[in-house]
């Protein structure tokens, strides 16, 4: 198969990636808001070529501790897909989740093994949840691998899909997508598909 | 007034004492650093991938461990270091995800961190301190006056190397 060059992408095909990351992101705050019986907002998805060097800004700074949840897709597409939350944010959804009061935290502990398994159900569910919208949109066969996680700086879980995206070109095209609330919630969903992939994607939504 | 000076990923830079050097967040990237301990020159690299001649796509210097520790220390000599006084030291390499080893990049971190030591060790220059390998991030900062390399990471104290 050809392979893609991202450098010639056009802003029509970047706008039908967001549309992915709107659908998907979309469908995955829903089953966030229903799990947690609350209301959540969603950014209006980005989908760029971003230089490596400029990549730990984009999710608020290369050092902002945070929960990443990752894992690789594959089937008829592959890539990578993450579930970011601020540490903070990670801490309360994981309390309400296993019925813990939020009164207990101390906010510099680090997660115990409960609470790192339960991140990582949720971040199963979200991306399930973003990659069964997509994969329904597309009809192209997408299958998660199981997630992993961990809590650590955002430029060091950034670099796992750039390298990956490394070996192919010296920028990453990613689609993110912020969703939030007014006070306790603050994180992104991180679709990196491989560059055959975008082709497969806009070829199944008949643009290509 | 003292500036430290920020390396992106897949970046490098050179400056002189009384100027630092700093990379946030590295994860499996390393943070090559060398200096002149003469002249106070240093630079840092932030190599992502181990071998350049394992991909087409290689124009980025910076990104590979062999290209960009050669292309730092020209620079370095370029600014006035000398290249037999060199000395470094390196930080990073590490698997942020346990299950990143079943894919075709077989723990890429322990991989730049050999690609590192092997391009020093070819160029002859001394490597006096490491600190790579493991499961957590690390924010580094390069003092060429003193050639201290502070490394910080999550839920840790800092130490300096």
């Amino acid at each position: 198969m050809a392979s893609y060059d991202l450098d010639n992408i056009t802003s029509m095909e970047l706008d039908v990636l967001r549309e992915i990351g709107n659908i998907g992101a979309g469908n995955a705050t829903t089953a966030l808001a229903q799990m947690l019986q609350r209301k959540i907002d969603m950014s209006v998805p980005i989908a760029e070529l971003l230089e490596f060097k400029n990549l730990g800004e984009t999710i608020g700074g290369e050092e902002t501790v945070m929960a990443g949840v990752y894992m690789t897709v594959n089937g008829d597409i592959t890539g990578s897909m993450m579930f970011l939350l601020k540490k903070e944010s990670a801490r309360r959804l994981v309390n309400q989740l296993l019925f813990r009061s939020n009164e207990d935290i101390d906010p510099d502990a680090d997660f115990d093994e409960m609470e790192m398994s339960a991140m990582k159900e949720i971040g199963n569910i979200m991306t399930g949840s973003y990659l069964n919208s997509m994969s329904d949109l597309t009809r192209l066969k997408i299958y998660p691998s199981v997630p992993d996680i961990t809590i650590d700086m955002a430029g060091a879980i950034l670099s796992v899909p750039a390298i990956e995206f490394g070996v192919l070109g010296d920028r990453i095209l990613m689609i993110q997508t912020r969703f939030f609330d007014e006070i306790e919630i603050d994180g992104y969903f991180i679709l990196v598909p491989d560059i055959d992939s975008y082709h497969k994607i806009l070829e199944a939504l008949g643009m290509a | 007034m003292a500036e430290i000076i920020r390396v992106g990923m897949a970046d490098l830079k050179v400056c002189k004492s009384p100027d630092g050097l700093t990379t946030l967040g590295l994860g499996s990237c390393v943070g090559v650093a060398i200096r002149d301990p003469k002249t106070k020159i240093g630079g840092l690299v932030h190599v992502m991938l181990p071998d350049s001649t394992a991909i087409k796509n290689n124009s980025c210097l910076a990104k590979f461990a062999d290209t960009g520790i050669e292309e730092l220390v020209r620079q370095m000599v370029a600014m006035g270091a000398s290249r037999t006084r060199l000395e470094a030291k390196i930080a990073g390499g590490a698997q942020m995800f346990a299950f990143q080893n079943n894919t075709s990049l077989v723990a890429v971190g322990d991989r730049n961190a050999e690609a590192a030591r092997a391009k020093l060790k070819e160029l002859k220059i001394r490597l006096l301190a490491d600190d790579t390998g493991k499961n957590y991030g690390r924010t580094v900062i390069f003092y060429p006056e003193t050639g201290d390399y502070e490394i910080r990471a999550v839920g840790k104290a800092p130490i300096i190397i």
